[in-house]
């Protein structure tokens, strides 16, 4: 072990956990708001992957621009996914509620399989193979780009949740339903709103992977397993803590990695997982509660 | 009385007919059972206790492991592996629910922490040479029922039919003893358990200890039918889903659910499979879908449906 | 008059809030003792902390001569200190029957047995006629019989019953008021938090107060009426 693979793994680590940090923004808007756990959102995360796929493999997007076409196409699904299948069931049973976002994303995960099969496809951007050294660590551009995007859309997000009208009303909701409602708030449409922005967060963290990352149906679940993770860590509902969370497993997984043989970094990805969720439910950074 | 007539009639359909299928058909018929009885076996917790564990596969790969690894290794036979495999699951599930209970993880919290287990235990099969990794163990096929091996697909169905058979049986028993009635008020309101004098911790645990022996006894019961197990078809979630997707299309908590669970999902699953061919994915597309539906129109499975009207 | 229930310096507190403080409580054998207090004295929490919902912050519980401060829910009932909740809460999905059996089962293992003794507490609390309704159908009247019925069928020597008469109206709060003392002439004691002042006072042969967490009162029903302190903390709340 030399410290110039260790500087490279927590480069590695540093760099991808700012994209789960986006994604666990997603879903942790998502529960702060709903009090749901949305099995779906890696899934949903997948097929934004996909839309930027194709962009690129047939009309020559670059995958950094498909997120002017992705982000508010897939806020709208969002949006609409919500209508349709959240919201007639808000006052199901908690588990049945989770239920529902594991059948959703069943369904799209293995709708991409049938539609597309399950290769591997890759997305070539500019910057693709681009690099520099740092000290002994070889940074990629396209890591650079999604963990420096995905911090920007984090931060945009939090300014958006400050200071808009509707982010406003989107904090009342978390915080306050019964007031919210109260003060005259439509809390269904912020409740679609909501989860249209948590699809529009993974649909930007999906695009800004697809330059250095594989597409294929499965590719969501690791996104959001992690991101299950990232947000216990750093407290269900709590922003800043899915931003510092996600770093915080970033670098986990990428010291598993470098320090263990094969797969064993998911274990402990895992181990510490199941010691957040026993020992603090309300994350290590605190904030809103998850019961 | 006519439900008693029809059941005695299904029964006798199930012992007598399979001689004289097709060999798809009896194929079809013992997945039918198999998942039947997978769902019976989440049933206990899941229905039951109302634990909704997203994490069985961690039973049913320890079951298949150890009746594998015992039989391969030291030549055990796995009519013996496969008690050894329940009582290993059963004291994982008490080790993990004693955890998870004990710390007060409730509902999609449980479900999530199970989940991790079973993943934990499939990555550290993956990694581990001396269980095959991911390259998984295989078993030969041969002729000897003393080893849980026997020539043609009847012999495994009847197994299989007894398994199903048995673990209805004593989800009947449970259901109408002091256990059942525990239960019941365990996943209606366990502060109301509590004080009306339930040990909810323990029959929280109770139920976790059986539902994952007889999750376990399945992953033996797979591994000695297919004759090969790999991490990802025993630990991984896909397993986790079939389980409780049974149960809750079925009916959650009742105790032919998951049996009616499986002779509507499998038969679809095998209809589209057929239909799509070569479409990997249709048939989990479809599960999806159902379970959607399920929980949008029918929230307490076709039996609670049923019953409701 | 041995002491069934001896809680002495009894304090819980959440973060910095003290919601019961060093509270001092004495239930007899056969004795009916009433919790009474302006909304927020500490009440209910007195009584999630006696029957093992919460961990006292200070303060010991002696009920039969034993602590039972540390025990579960199950366990003190099991020892016969059993509760009703304010809010009830009845197991939804099952009969009345069922609800009660679940109590019954502290007292045998036998479903037969079981199911016999609730048949006896549902007919004595009135609900016979009820027995195979689910819970979720009942009235709320029933609902809180059937709360005490479930809460009798442990067999409790102390009863805690919170607010059972809230939301009933003059001729159901008789009817509880009959009911309880039947179950009071079969030896059972009995605490109980309570709003409806003229059961409280026609029942109880002492009277606590609460105010702040603290006890600021407490006596015979004629004289707690009359203490000053009493009649500031109630008309302070009204104010």
């Amino acid at each position: 072990m030399t410290w110039g693979l260790l500087l490279q793994a927590v480069i590695s680590g540093l760099l991808l956990g700012g994209v789960y940090g986006l994604v666990a923004s997603g879903l942790t808007l998502i529960f702060g708001v709903l009090r749901i756990i949305n099995f779906a959102h890696g899934a949903i995360m997948m097929l934004a992957m996909y839309a930027s796929y194709w962009l690129h493999a047939l009309g020559g997007v670059d995958p950094y621009l498909s997120i002017l076409l992705t982000a508010p196409l897939f806020f709208v699904l969002g949006v609409g996914v919500q209508r349709v299948v959240i919201e007639p069931n808000r006052r199901a049973a908690e588990h049945n509620q989770l239920l529902l976002t594991l059948g959703l994303a069943l369904f799209l995960e293995n709708l991409a399989l049938v539609l597309w099969q399950g290769d591997f496809r890759t997305v070539r951007s500019a910057i693709s193979g681009t690099s520099f050294m740092l000290g002994d660590a070889l940074v990629e551009g396209a890591r650079l780009v999604a963990c420096a995007g995905a911090v920007v859309v984090c931060v945009g997000l939090f300014a958006w949740l400050r200071l808009t009208d509707a982010g406003k009303a989107l904090r009342a909701l978390a915080e306050e339903p019964e007031g919210a409602a109260l003060m005259g708030i439509d809390v269904t449409r912020i409740r679609g709103v909501a989860f249209g922005m948590g699809a529009a967060c993974v649909a930007v963290a999906g695009a800004l992977v697809t330059p250095f990352f594989y597409v294929a149906p499965d590719v969501g679940e690791s996104f959001n397993i992690m991101a299950f993770v990232v947000v216990v860590l750093g407290g269900m509902g709590n922003f800043l803590g899915a931003l510092l969370g996600g770093f915080v497993i970033g670098l986990a997984e990428s010291l598993g990695a470098t320090l263990l043989p094969g797969s064993l970094k998911y274990l402990v990805v895992f181990l510490l997982f199941v010691l957040v969720l026993l020992l603090r439910p309300e994350g290590i950074f605190g904030g809103a509660r998850g019961r | 009385m006519a439900a008693r007539a029809v059941g005695l009639v299904a029964l006798a359909a199930l012992v007598a007919l399979p001689p004289l299928l097709p060999k798809y058909f009896l194929e079809v018929l013992i997945s039918v059972l198999f998942y039947a009885y997978l769902g019976e076996s989440w049933n206990v917790l899941g229905g039951y206790a109302g634990q909704f564990s997203f994490g069985h596969a961690a039973f049913f790969g320890i079951g298949a492991y150890t009746s594998t690894l015992l039989f391969l290794r030291l030549a055990v036979s796995p009519w013996i592996g496969m008690v050894a495999g329940g009582l290993l699951a059963a004291g994982f599930g008490l080790f993990a629910g004693s955890l998870s209970f004990r710390y007060g993880l409730r509902g999609p919290y449980f479900s999530l922490v199970t989940l991790a287990f079973a993943e934990m235990l499939r990555v550290v099969a993956v990694n581990t040479k001396a269980v095959g990794s991911s390259l998984g163990l295989s078993i030969a096929p041969r002729s000897a029922p003393a080893l849980f091996l026997f020539d043609g697909k009847l012999p495994y169905y009847y197994v299989i039919l007894a398994m199903a058979l048995g673990a209805v049986l004593l989800t009947r028993a449970i259901e109408r003893s002091k256990l059942g009635y525990a239960l019941h008020a365990v996943r209606e309101n366990e502060d109301a358990a509590e004080a009306a004098g339930v040990d909810t911790l323990a029959m929280k645990l109770r139920a976790m200890a059986i539902s994952s022996f007889l999750t376990a006894l399945g992953g033996t019961f797979y591994a000695q039918y297919y004759g090969y197990i790999d991490p990802s078809l025993t630990f991984g979630p896909a397993v986790s889903i079939q389980g409780l997707l049974q149960a809750i299309v079925g009916g959650a908590g009742t105790v032919l659910g998951p049996f009616v669970g499986s002779f509507v999902l499998t038969p679809i699953s095998e209809l589209s499979r057929a239909a799509l061919r070569g479409r990997a994915g249709a048939d989990v597309m479809l599960y999806g879908l159902i379970l959607v539906l399920v929980i949008s129109f029918l929230p307490h499975g076709l039996v609670g449906w049923f019953r409701r009207r | 008059m041995s002491d069934l229930l001896r809680v002495r310096g009894l304090t819980k507190r959440f973060g910095g809030l003290v919601a019961v403080n060093r509270l001092d409580l004495d239930v007899g054998a056969g004795e009916i003792v009433g919790l009474i207090g302006p909304n927020g004295a500490g009440k209910t929490t007195a009584f999630h902390v006696i029957s093992g919902f919460h961990v006292p912050s200070a303060g010991e519980i002696v009920f039969k001569g034993a602590s039972v401060v540390g025990q579960k829910p199950h366990a003190i009932c099991r020892r016969g200190l059993a509760r009703t909740f304010q809010i009830v809460q009845p197991f939804a999905g099952l009969t009345a029957l069922e609800n009660v059996m679940i109590g019954a089962f502290n007292r045998t293992g036998d479903v037969a047995e079981g199911r016999a003794h609730a048949r006896e507490v549902l007919d004595f609390v009135g609900l016979g006629s009820h027995r195979d309704a689910p819970a979720r159908t009942l009235t709320l009247a029933d609902r809180k019989r059937l709360e005490m019925a479930r809460a009798l069928a442990t067999q409790p020597e102390l009863l805690l019953l919170d607010e059972v008469m809230s939301g009933l109206n003059p001729t159901e709060i008789d009817q509880i008021v009959g009911l309880l003392r039947t179950i009071h002439a079969r030896g059972v004691a009995i605490l109980l938090i309570e709003h409806v002042m003229r059961a409280v006072m026609a029942l109880s042969h002492r009277l606590v107060v609460l105010h702040h967490g603290e006890k600021i009162a407490q006596g015979p029903p004629g004289e707690v009426a009359r203490d000053r302190r009493v009649i500031d903390a109630y008309l302070g709340e009204s104010a």
